[in-house]
């Protein structure tokens, strides 16, 4: 049985303007034990999944499908049971460690802050967890007594990854848990993160822009567009043979060490990601697809086995999407 | 590690309340003018208490007093006296009785009531919201004497009744910056974290929205003291306190019906005035130096 199971999730935040769909009918599929990531440009509703995982999404928001999490139903739970779930089942790494620990409490308190809202335990025994904890992510266990505006970026980064290993999660979330940082100590902390879910053997969703970031970490990719996933599949695959046009422009956007022909000509993609109040007909990359054909502004291809990867595309399509063509002519 | 083990956990907990407590006063003791406030506010707490035993009540009657009337500071009269024979530095002694406790407990009354429903109505949002925030609003636009002069009608006249007229006619501000304080914290990140940590509505006001409005609820309450007691020399004017009782808002209220500041009576007219300023300054110097001790980054800027 998978550890996390999302089946064709749709959110649909209600605002002034409308309604806009940030997730249109996703779904992934995350086993124990594995590594998945989830990449694509800001604001195709990534981060909207990371939330929705746990419930945490505003009021205005619509969520519909299932979100299977050790089979259970996240949407339906009980408010007790969720609040069960939320860290001591999944936690997460949160994007801007800087703003996402409260100024006026000291770390250690913040780290202990979980252990004492799940288990029964001490003050004395959440403080010697604490220590243990800031020693495995590398940090000085006296440090527990510093607050947040005492530590560097990458420092702040440890404590969130202490904080969400601290109620023994099956599955931590990352969301962009390296955006903020520079590039050495972004390796460090993705290393650190790998190594304590190898460890720990816990299931781990990284979400990121950086496909070449999630490429080297994770076993599958998810690539997302406008709220859907465009292709998964194998993370070498996925990253270095894309069949999706976009997943392409994505893997090629970041510039190959040793390989010249990257470097003088970087391959980027032109204009900007869709309004998801406005989305195009069929297709909707095909306005920036460099090879779109004239069907894919009629047709809006399901995911399709390609290779050993899926990817919703025309291209990959049996005989370039004839039949779909023809019925989109009709 | 070994120390730890012997002791039990009870034990643990109270070796760390007195810890935080000892670390708590180190830190505001860092504060000099927070020190200086605080002594100010135990003298006068002290010296209020004391009162009765230095003071007779011969000596604070209006037919008895055995000064001469309206007769500028002497030796024997450091401030003078007032129309009925009075030293004034008895009736600022004496008054002080009334004025800090009416002053304290309306304060805390409607600082507590306005950041809980302004927490509340932060927090909860939607209907909840709404509800407290009309009622806030209505509670705003209610004139505060006429208010305070039907509580008077049901509850009696008394000092218990103006401590609560000005407790339930003050807190509509202080809700609404409250609220709006919270406003803006909800929107951080560190509140969606707590809330993904399993946190519940409670574990999420107390925890993490009340430490950050204290600044501004410190703030509130420093101004709203020397108010109060301004306050109660209004509600005492207007006969709705014991006429018999003597507060620095009454002595300020005589002197000035009796002409004091036309006729230069200055000894009578600018001590009570003094007195209330002293503990607003002396309350603000203490919620200054304790916002320090609470906000770790001012404390950097030390």
């Amino acid at each position: 049985m998978s550890l996390l199971e999302i089946d064709d999730l749709t959110v649909t935040y209600r605002t002034a303007g409308g309604p806009v769909p940030a997730v249109r009918g996703l779904s992934l599929d995350l086993p124990a034990g594995q590594k998945l990531g989830v990449a694509g440009e800001s604001g195709c509703g990534k981060s909207t999944v990371a939330l929705a995982l746990l419930r945490l999404l505003p009021t205005t928001a619509t969520v519909s499908g299932r979100i299977l999490f050790e089979g259970e139903d996240v949407l339906s739970m009980t408010w007790g049971r969720l609040r069960a779930v939320r860290w001591a089942g999944a936690s997460i790494i949160f994007q801007g460690a800087m703003h996402s620990l409260n100024a006026v409490h000291r770390i250690g308190a913040q780290i202990a802050e979980p252990i004492l809202l799940h288990e029964s335990v001490t003050q004395a025994e959440a403080d010697l967890r604490v220590t243990e904890l800031l020693t495995q992510v590398g940090l000085p266990p006296d440090r527990a007594r510093a607050y947040p505006h005492e530590l560097s970026g990458g420092q702040r980064q440890r404590v969130m990854i202490a904080m969400a290993l601290a109620c023994n999660p099956r599955l931590i979330v990352a969301d962009e848990p390296t955006t903020a940082l520079d590039v050495m100590v972004q390796a460090q902390i993705l290393r650190l993160i790998e190594e304590l879910v190898r460890d720990h053997d816990i299931s781990l969703m990284i979400i990121s822009h950086d496909l070449a970031v999630l490429a080297d970490t994770c076993d599958r990719l998810a690539v997302m567009y406008a709220g859907r996933v465009v292709e998964q599949g194998p993370a070498r695959q996925v990253f270095e043979a894309a069949s999706h046009p976009y997943s392409a422009a994505l893997s090629g956007a970041f510039p190959r060490i040793g390989d010249p022909a990257s470097r003088l000509q970087p391959r980027g993609l032109a204009g900007d990601p869709p309004d998801p109040a406005e989305l195009p007909t069929g297709c909707s990359f095909h306005p920036r697809c460099p090879s779109a054909l004239d069907i894919c502004s009629h047709v809006d291809p399901e995911l399709w086995p390609a290779g050993e990867s899926e990817a919703a595309c025309v291209l990959v399509l049996p005989d370039q999407g004839a039949s779909l063509a023809e019925e989109a002519i009709r | 590690m070994t120390t730890a083990e012997v002791l039990s956990p009870r034990r643990m907990a109270w070796i760390r309340r007195w810890r935080t407590v000892t670390r708590v006063w180190r830190e505001f003791r860092r504060n000099r003018a927070g020190v200086v406030g605080l002594v100010l506010l135990v003298g006068a707490c002290l010296l209020a208490l004391a009162a009765p035993l230095f003071i007779s009540e011969m000596e604070l009657s209006v037919t008895r007093a055995p000064g001469p009337f309206v007769a500028s500071p002497s030796w024997d009269y450091p401030l003078g006296t007032d129309k009925f024979g009075r030293s004034v530095l008895d009736l600022i002694w004496q008054g002080s009785r009334v004025s800090l406790t009416v002053g304290f407990l309306a304060t805390f009354m409607s600082v507590f009531l306005g950041t809980v429903i302004g927490i509340a109505s932060g927090h909860y949002r939607g209907w909840v919201e709404s509800v407290l925030m009309r009622f806030t609003d209505w509670v705003l636009v209610l004139p505060t004497l006429v208010l305070a002069v039907s509580l008077v009608v049901v509850l009696g006249r008394g000092i218990g009744t103006i401590i609560i007229a000005i407790g339930v006619t003050a807190w509509p501000v202080t809700a609404r910056l409250v609220r709006a304080q919270t406003l803006a914290v909800e929107s951080r990140p560190f509140i969606e974290r707590s809330r993904a940590l399993g946190g519940g509505h409670w574990h999420v006001m107390s925890r993490h929205v009340l430490p950050n409005v204290m600044p501004i609820v410190l703030a509130r309450t420093t101004l709203l003291v020397a108010a109060t007691i301004i306050a109660e020399s209004t509600l005492s004017f207007l006969g709705l306190g014991d006429p018999s009782l003597i507060s620095w808002g009454s002595t300020l209220q005589e002197a000035r019906d009796a002409g004091a500041t036309s006729a230069g009576l200055w000894w009578w007219i600018v001590p009570p005035g003094i007195a209330i300023a002293l503990v607003a300054l002396a309350f603000t110097m203490v919620g200054r130096a304790l916002e320090q001790v609470y906000n770790p980054r001012l404390r950097e800027r030390l």
